[in-house]
C-alpha cells in the first residue's frame, strides 16, 4: 500500500464520511477485500477503478452492508455498521446507491419506484413523497416519464431513474457500481452528465467506473485496486500522468487503448 | 401499382394491403394455407358434423324433463332424463343440509360472490374496505353455515353436494396460497431450522398421495388425540387438503421467487426496506405475477380433487350422485349424473382458467410496450 494521504492520520468521529479500517472479506475460501483502510472526507469524490474481480464493487457494497465484511471496521457517517440491524438501517438511510443494472421495480411505474421508500421506509405521505420525487425526477431531467413503467424507457433513461430513485431519500453519500457499463455508448453521456451535476452539489460520491472522462473531471481522488488490495491512490491528474505501480501502468494502457 | 415514388428518409407509414388483412386472407391463413392444411379443416368440419347433432338432440331435442321415473321419462323420449336430475336437484345442491336452513346456504353463496369481487377487481371504488370484508367472509360463512349465535346448529355431516364442494374448494384455495408463499420464502430463508422445516413439510406433502392423508385425517388421527377428544371430520378434511395444496403452491411459488433477479432484493434493500417491506412490494408481487399460471392450476387441481373425499363418506356432487343411481326409480342414469356434475365442474374451472388468463393479460399490458 503506497502512499495513502490518510495513512498517517486514523480517522477520529465524523468529520468522514466513511472510515473504512482493516478490512477484511471473504467469498468463502476467496479472500476478496485484504486489510483495506479508506477514509473518504465530506464531500469528496471517489473513483475506484481496477480490472474485474479485484474487489472494486465489494469494497462500495460493503459501504451500505449488501456484503458483510468478516474483519476491520466500518463506520459510515459516525455509525458502525454491525450486525446490529439498527445501525444498518441508519446506514442505509445516508446511503444511495445506483446499480449498473438499474435494478429498477418493472412492475411499479416510474414515480411509484421514486416514492416507495420514501412512503414506507420514511412513513411519508404519499402527496408530499411523490411532490419530492418530482422534483428529483426534473433534475434527472425525465419528469415526463413519470407514469411509465421501467419497461419502457431506453437505458440511460433508466439508469437516471434509478438516480432518482435513491436521492428520494435524500442520502448523504451515494454508491456508483458501474453506472454506464450496461448502457450503449449514446446513452452514457446523459447518464455522467446528471452525475457530473451531482458531484457539484457537494454530494460525497464513491463510484465504481472506467470512465476516465469523468474521473478526470470530477473526481478528488482516484483508487486502483488489484487483488482486493488498494494498490495505488492519488489525484487524478496524477494517477493519469504520473501513474506509480507497474499493474496501474498495465491497466491503464489497457483501457485507454481500449477507448 | 407502381410505386409513388417518395422522396428518401420521407416514406410515409402506409396501410398493408388488403389481401393480407380481410377475412378471406384469415382463412387463407388459417385453415386452406396448404394440402395438409385442407385436408384437416375438411376432416374436422366432418367430425363437427357427425358429433354435434347427435349430442345436442341427446341433451335436448329428444331429452325428457318431467317425468315419476325412469320408465316415464322412457316413454316420453329417447334421450336424456332430465327429471332424474330435477328431481335431485336439491339433494345435489345442499347434501343433507335442513331443508328450513338452506336459505342460510343460499346467503353464504352470495356474500361468497360479493366477497369474490374486491380481491378479482382491483379497480373497484371502496376496494380496501371490500378486502377487510373478503377477510372477514369466512367467519361469517363459518358461523351462517355452521350456527350458533342465533342460528340452528347444522352439523357437518350433513353438509354435501355442490356446497361441500364450494366450502372444500374454496377453503383450500384461500388458505393455500398465503400458506404456500411462507413456505415458499421459508424454503429460501438463511435460517436452517425455517428452512429444513419448510423443505421436510413441502416434501412429505408432495411424497404422499392426497387420499392417504385424508384416510389418516379420517381414521388415523384418532389413535392419535386422546380419547374422547371430538375433532370434526370436515374440518380435518379441510387442513388435509389445505395442507396438501400449499406444499404444491410452494413449489410453483418457489419457481417464480427463483426468477427474480438478486438485484430486486439488493435495491430494496439499498433504499432501506426491511425484508418483509422488500419481499410484500418488491419481489412478490413480481414472483406472484410469473407464477399465475401454475397457481391457477393448482387451484383447479384441488378443486377437483375435492372430489376424492367420497373415499372417506363425505357426499359430495359425486357421492350423492352414486347414491342416488342406487335407486330403483331411476336405475341406469349413469350418463345424465356424471355429464350433471361434469358441468359444474367444468363451469367453476373454466371460470378460474379464463380469470388468470385476464390477470396474465392485464398486467402485461401494465408492464411491457
Amino acid at each position: 500500500m503506497s502512499e495513502d494521504p490518510n495513512d498517517s492520520h486514523p480517522s477520529e468521529g465524523s468529520e468522514y464520511a466513511v472510515v473504512m479500517r482493516n478490512v477484511h472479506k471473504w467469498f468463502g475460501p476467496f479472500h476478496v477485500l485484504k486489510d483495506l483502510n479508506l477514509n473518504v472526507a465530506r464531500g469528496e469524490k471517489i473513483v475506484i477503478c481496477g480490472p474485474s474481480g479485484s474487489g472494486k464493487s465489494t469494497l462500495i457494497r460493503c459501504i451500505n452492508r449488501l456484503e458483510e465484511h468478516q474483519e476491520g471496521d466500518i463506520i459510515v457517517d459516525g455509525t458502525e455498521l454491525t450486525n446490529d440491524l439498527k445501525h444498518i438501517d441508519q446506514v442505509r438511510s445516508e446511503v444511495g446507491m445506483v446499480f449498473q443494472h438499474f435494478n429498477l421495480f418493472p412492475h411499479l411505474t416510474v414515480l411509484e419506484n421514486c416514492t416507495l421508500a420514501p412512503i414506507w421506509v420514511k412513513k411519508m405521505p404519499r402527496a408530499e413523497a411523490e411532490e419530492i420525487a418530482m422534483q428529483y425526477l426534473e433534475r434527472v431531467k425525465i419528469p415526463e416519464q413519470a407514469h411509465k413503467y421501467p419497461g419502457q424507457l431506453s437505458g440511460g433513461q433508466q439508469q437516471r431513474v434509478a438516480i432518482a430513485r435513491s436521492l428520494c431519500k435524500r442520502p448523504r453519500i451515494m454508491l456508483f457500481d458501474e453506472p454506464t457499463s450496461a448502457l450503449d455508448p449514446e446513452m452514457i453521456k446523459e447518464v455522467l452528465e446528471v452525475m457530473v451535476e451531482l458531484a457539484g452539489e457537494g454530494m460525497t460520491m464513491l463510484c465504481v467506473t472506467h470512465e476516465m472522462g469523468f474521473a478526470k473531471t470530477v473526481a478528488d481522488r482516484v483508487i486502483f485496486m488489484d487483488g482486493g488490495e488498494i494498490i495505488e491512490q492519488n489525484s487524478p491528474q496524477e494517477f493519469f500522468d504520473n501513474p506509480q505501480h507497474e499493474r496501474t501502468k498495465l491497466f491503464l494502457s489497457q483501457i485507454l487503448d481500449h477507448t | 401499382m407502381a410505386p409513388v415514388p417518395y422522396k428518401v428518409g420521407e416514406h410515409p407509414d402506409l396501410p398493408p394491403p388488403v389481401s393480407v388483412t380481410g377475412p378471406l386472407a384469415w382463412l387463407r391463413n388459417n385453415l386452406f394455407s396448404s394440402p395438409t392444411n385442407i385436408v384437416m379443416t375438411l376432416v374436422s368440419v366432418w367430425l363437427l358434423y357427425e358429433l354435434i347433432p347427435p349430442m345436442l338432440d341427446w341433451m335436448f331435442f329428444d331429452a325428457a324433463f318431467s317425468g315419476e321415473n325412469r320408465d316415464a321419462c322412457r316413454a316420453q323420449a329417447g334421450g336424456a332424463c332430465w327429471a332424474f336430475i330435477a328431481e335431485r336437484f336439491r339433494l345435489f345442491t345442499y347434501g343433507f343440509y335442513p331443508a328450513e336452513e338452506r336459505w342460510r346456504v343460499n346467503l353464504a353463496f352470495v356474500l361468497l360472490l360479493a366477497a369474490l369481487v374486491p380481491v378479482l377487481y382491483d379497480r373497484l371504488p371502496a376496494r380496501k374496505i371490500g378486502l377487510y370484508y373478503s377477510m372477514a367472509f369466512p367467519l361469517i360463512a363459518g358461523w351462517l353455515l355452521l350456527g350458533g349465535w342465533g342460528l340452528a346448529p347444522v352439523d357437518t355431516d350433513q353438509f354435501g353436494g355442490f356446497m361441500l364442494t364450494l366450502v372444500i374448494g374454496v377453503t383450500g384455495i384461500a388458505f393455500s396460497l398465503p400458506i404456500g408463499i411462507l413456505l415458499a420464502l421459508g424454503r429460501q430463508s438463511s435460517l436452517p431450522i425455517i428452512r429444513l422445516f419448510c423443505v421436510g413439510f413441502i416434501e412429505f406433502i408432495r411424497g404422499v398421495p392426497l387420499i392417504t392423508l385424508l384416510f389418516v385425517a379420517s381414521t388415523m388421527l384418532n389413535y392419535f388425540l386422546p380419547k374422547g377428544t371430538v375433532f370434526d371430520l370436515l374440518l380435518r378434511v379441510l387442513i388435509m387438503v389445505t395442507l396438501f395444496a400449499s406444499a404444491y403452491m410452494a413449489e410453483v411459488i418457489r419457481g417464480g421467487l427463483q426468477a427474480i433477479p438478486k438485484g430486486q432484493v439488493e435495491a430494496a434493500e439499498a433504499i432501506g426496506m426491511k425484508y418483509w417491506q422488500s419481499m410484500r412490494l418488491v419481489v412478490l408481487p413480481q414472483a406472484l405475477k410469473i407464477s399465475i399460471p401454475g397457481i391457477v392450476n393448482t387451484f383447479i387441481g384441488l378443486y377437483k380433487d375435492t372430489t376424492l373425499v367420497i373415499i372417506i363418506g363425505l357426499l359430495d356432487p359425486l357421492g350423492i350422485g352414486r347414491s342416488s343411481l342406487a335407486d330403483t326409480k331411476w336405475t341406469g342414469l349413469h350418463n345424465e349424473v356424471y355429464l350433471f356434475v361434469a358441468i359444474f365442474f367444468f363451469i367453476s374451472c373454466f371460470s378460474m382458467s379464463r380469470y388468470s388468463l385476464y390477470l396474465e393479460k392485464k398486467l402485461k399490458t401494465e408492464h411491457d410496450h
